[in-house]
């Protein structure tokens, strides 16, 4: 019964069972709800956050944070769809837009690591930065008449799943082994945990940190990739408000500010219960403007419940070791 | 005597348990109205528990604490300075931003009729207290960021006697001074004694309690052992009754010189500004190698740049004969350095993640199958240092933050051992480790020595210094000083090289 235990006390869990309560109670509230089109609109939806809360996790986990992932969707999109537009090649376009969101992570990465400056200095700076070149960039117009076979990216369906969805799966399965049991992004927990320890224990932090925030801009590129391809159309605006979706997500997936722990299942259903949450609101026809609130509530919520077991095991701390 | 009223402060029979630990077992105390008295005890002895019920923070099981012979309880540290009791704590608890005179009145600035402070009044009042230690020049309404690490110390001081105590506890407030601002500290004290406030002085530095105190009170353990008049004992009272017990024992046997294996780390004109220059030495194969010297003498600064934490500006060093690069604690790792931190908590551990975790985090690639970890492998390794280390606890899985000082600092050298290290720098290893766990940590160095690893023990506790080292190197002003084999080794031989004025600057 020992790992019954365990698996009770893991934050990915709890918030399956929440989700699983609430699907089970819209399943009966709402005729709607089950019907395939319903879940996969839900998927599809919150398939762009889900591919940028991967990396986030990565980063959070490390310690790091990261502004700006929602003008680097904006930003990559925009370039991708240009560069398209002059008639460069998909794949060749493609992997340009990739690289810029690579390169914009190394950018905050640099400055965060080596640099010296505070994350979330760095990455506000950041978002106000690609966002205004994705404006500079595009005279602030949407572009769209993009070519099919790049189009495909974002609207391929196999067996009715749309590829959004596909590739966030694909990314989570795999992010998620890979944080949890690799050697490598292990080092990412040690980071978090205690920078100062980690540099004395032989883990390069310097590199796993810009390394961190690269993957983080390489995913977003990719994000906004995606999005672009799904809707035929790049967006000076998409994106806006998307990092405090992601980072919310991330943190009722369990991770924190402080960093050290945190997985990409949790994030992953984090994500999943708030998109829920939206979903279950509309069909039961609330009133649109309370879901953001309710949001909001739900990540208090989740930090609420961790500030009460880290309570806890302070005060055990109080009673056990003093000198 | 001959007044009614003899102790201004007086603990009779106080008694702290926390699970599982009694911290103070009957302690007894007596403080004469406008005398220092020094409290002596080794880590863990029960003095700063001591101190923070005098002061407020705990609430004593049993016992009575008498103030002007009458008796009184305190619920918390504001009731105890209000009662007259004033602490004056280890970590500077100064606001850098805020000015002088506003640290001195924290959230007591006098104030006029709205609530709004009433400025100059206040500046008057910081004037009137720092002239009383000189510092008259100083302009109260500089921010504390400015000042020296000494005036820091004395803006704090002035900041608990701001509230006109009868009694002032120093919980080590020489920790971080130089000499000369250690002599004017101990004036400073002397003429609170003049006013009538009566000081309590904790310290490690034995000698200094021969310059400062009137008397002392000397505990081990959590017992109260005795107390005397300075002018009635000497330095080797004070030891053996903080001790308590021969020092052999804990330090176990020395092994002959002659056993050493061939030199493993060797250090040549090791260079980095303002930290250390010239610095040359050698440790052998099964070496026990103590670095001695005062706050500030460029031990641990020699230690970071050995073990790649911080870049020399110049020097060489070698492990088993091959020069290794100075670039990252990674690769002093990969050539077979370890360091034991002397700041665990902020530096060595990973607090919040559990002992299994702790105890690999230095060599994560030896636990890995594939790309993957072995979690069967780190279970095996992490139950065996358990068992080998003596670790208390029920679990691997246990948080680190959770365990006791003695515990932790097990698991921190634990992961050092672990690596098999040639070379092992131990940087203060039982500072805040109880004796029990002290003795333990000795003989696991020990043992790691006789398996033919070269020890570079750091510590400020001389004792240690003087019965876990084969040799000794001194350090003073970032220079080496001198060296002293261990058994002609003595306490003043030691401190005479690590104050000596008369270095030249030259290589020793």
């Amino acid at each position: 019964m020992n790992w019954l235990k365990n698996l009770t006390r893991q934050r990915e869990f709890m918030i399956a069972v929440i989700v699983a309560a609430i699907a089970v109670t819209m399943s009966f509230s709402s005729p709607y709800f089950l019907y395939p089109e319903n879940l996969m609109a839900l998927l599809l939806g919150l398939s762009i956050e889900a591919i940028i809360a991967v990396a986030m996790t990565h980063l959070m986990v490390s310690g790091g944070f990261d502004m700006s992932v929602g003008s680097i969707v904006a930003f990559t999109g925009s370039a991708t769809a240009l560069l398209l537009v002059s008639g460069i090649p998909v794949v060749v376009a493609v992997v340009l837009g990739l690289l810029v969101g690579a390169a914009i992570g190394l950018f905050n990465g640099f400055i965060i690591a080596k640099v010296g400056i505070n994350p979330f200095v760095t990455t506000l700076a950041s978002l106000s930065l690609f966002r205004g070149l994705t404006l500079i960039l595009t005279q602030g117009k949407n572009i769209s008449g993009l070519p099919a076979d790049f189009n495909v990216i974002g609207q391929f369906r196999l067996f009715d799943v749309q590829t959004p969805i596909l590739i966030a799966l694909v990314l989570i399965v795999l992010g998620d082994t890979v944080l949890r049991r690799s050697r490598f992004f292990r080092q990412s927990y040690y980071i978090g945990g205690n920078e100062k320890a980690a540099r004395l224990s032989g883990i390069p932090v310097d590199r796993m940190k810009i390394l961190a925030y690269v993957l983080t801009g390489l995913f977003a590129a990719l994000a906004g990739i995606v999005m672009v391809a799904r809707l035929g159309a790049a967006s000076t605006t998409s994106g806006t408000g998307l990092e405090l979706r992601v980072i919310t997500a991330v943190i009722i997936g369990g991770a924190s500010l402080q960093g050290g722990q945190g997985t990409v299942l949790g994030a992953f259903l984090g994500s999943l219960l708030m998109g829920l949450i939206t979903n279950a609101l509309t069909l039961l026809g609330v009133d649109v403007y309370w879901q953001t609130f309710v949001i909001g509530a739900t990540l208090l919520l989740a930090v609420l419940i961790d500030r009460y077991g880290k309570l806890r095991t302070e005060k055990m701390e109080l009673r056990g070791m003093n000198k | 005597m001959s007044e009614g009223l003899v102790f201004v402060l007086e603990a009779q029979d106080i008694v702290k348990t926390f699970p599982g630990v009694r911290a103070l077992n009957g302690v007894n105390l007596k403080i004469k109205k406008g005398e220092t008295h020094a409290l002596v005890g080794e880590n863990g002895a029960g003095k700063s528990t001591l101190m923070l019920t005098l002061g407020g923070v705990h609430k004593p099981d049993s016992g009575r604490i008498l103030l002007n012979g009458k008796p009184v309880t305190f619920s918390s540290p504001q009731d105890a300075v209000a009662q007259g009791i004033s602490v004056v704590y280890q970590e500077l608890s100064l606001v850098p931003a805020l000015s002088v005179a506003e640290n001195i009145f924290a959230n007591r600035q006098p104030v006029g009729a709205l609530g709004l402070i009433r400025r100059r009044e206040m500046l008057k009042k910081a004037q009137e207290l720092l002239a009383l230690f000189d510092l008259e020049d100083l302009d109260p309404s500089t921010p504390v960021s400015r000042l020296s690490l000494a005036n820091q110390q004395v803006i704090e001081i002035l900041k608990a006697i701001s509230t006109n105590p009868s009694v002032l506890i120093l919980d080590e407030p020489t920790s971080s001074l130089t000499e000369h601002e250690a002599k004017r500290l101990f004036e400073n004290l002397a003429r609170l004694n003049q006013r009538g406030i009566s000081c309590i002085y904790i310290s490690h530095h034995l000698s200094e309690i021969f310059k400062v105190a009137h008397s002392v009170s000397i505990m081990r353990d959590g017992n109260w052992v005795c107390d005397a008049r300075v002018s009635d004992i000497d330095e080797e009272f004070l030891i053996s009754n903080m001790v308590g017990r021969t020092l052999v024992d804990i330090y176990g046997v020395r092994p002959s010189p002659d056993t050493f294996g061939p030199v493993r780390l060797d250090v040549t004109g090791l260079n980095r500004e303002r930290e250390f220059s010239d610095v040359s030495f050698q440790l052998r194969a099964g070496e026990i190698v103590g670095f001695s010297g005062l706050v500030g003498a460029g031990r641990t600064e020699v230690a970071h740049a050995v073990f790649g934490a911080t870049l020399p500006d110049s020097g060489r060093v070698l492990v088993d004969g091959q020069e290794i690069k100075l670039r990252s604690p990674r690769q002093a790792i990969r050539a077979g350095i370890g360091y034991l931190t002397e700041d665990r908590k902020s530096m060595g551990l990973y607090l919040d993640f559990n002992i299994r975790e702790n105890l690999v985090s230095n060599r994560l690639h030896r636990f890995t199958f594939g790309p993957f970890m072995n979690d069967k492998a780190i279970d095996q390794a992490a139950d065996k240092a358990i068992a080998d280390y003596r670790i208390a606890t029920k679990s691997a899985r246990k948080t680190v933050r959770m365990l006791s000082g003695g515990n932790q600092q097990k698991v921190l050298l634990g992961a050092w051992i672990g690596i098999e290290p040639k070379v092992l720098i131990v940087d203060e290893p039982t500072r805040g480790v109880d004796i029990g766990a002290r003795s333990e940590i000795y003989g696991f160095l020990r043992q790691l020595a006789g398996r033919g690893t070269a020890i570079m023990l750091i510590s400020s506790d001389l004792t240690e210094i003087l019965g876990l080292s084969d040799r000794i190197v001194v350090m003073k002003g970032g220079r080496i000083a001198g060296e002293v084999p261990a058994d002609r080794a003595t306490e003043e031989s030691v401190i005479s090289l690590a104050t000596a004025s008369n270095i030249n600057g030259g290589k020793a």
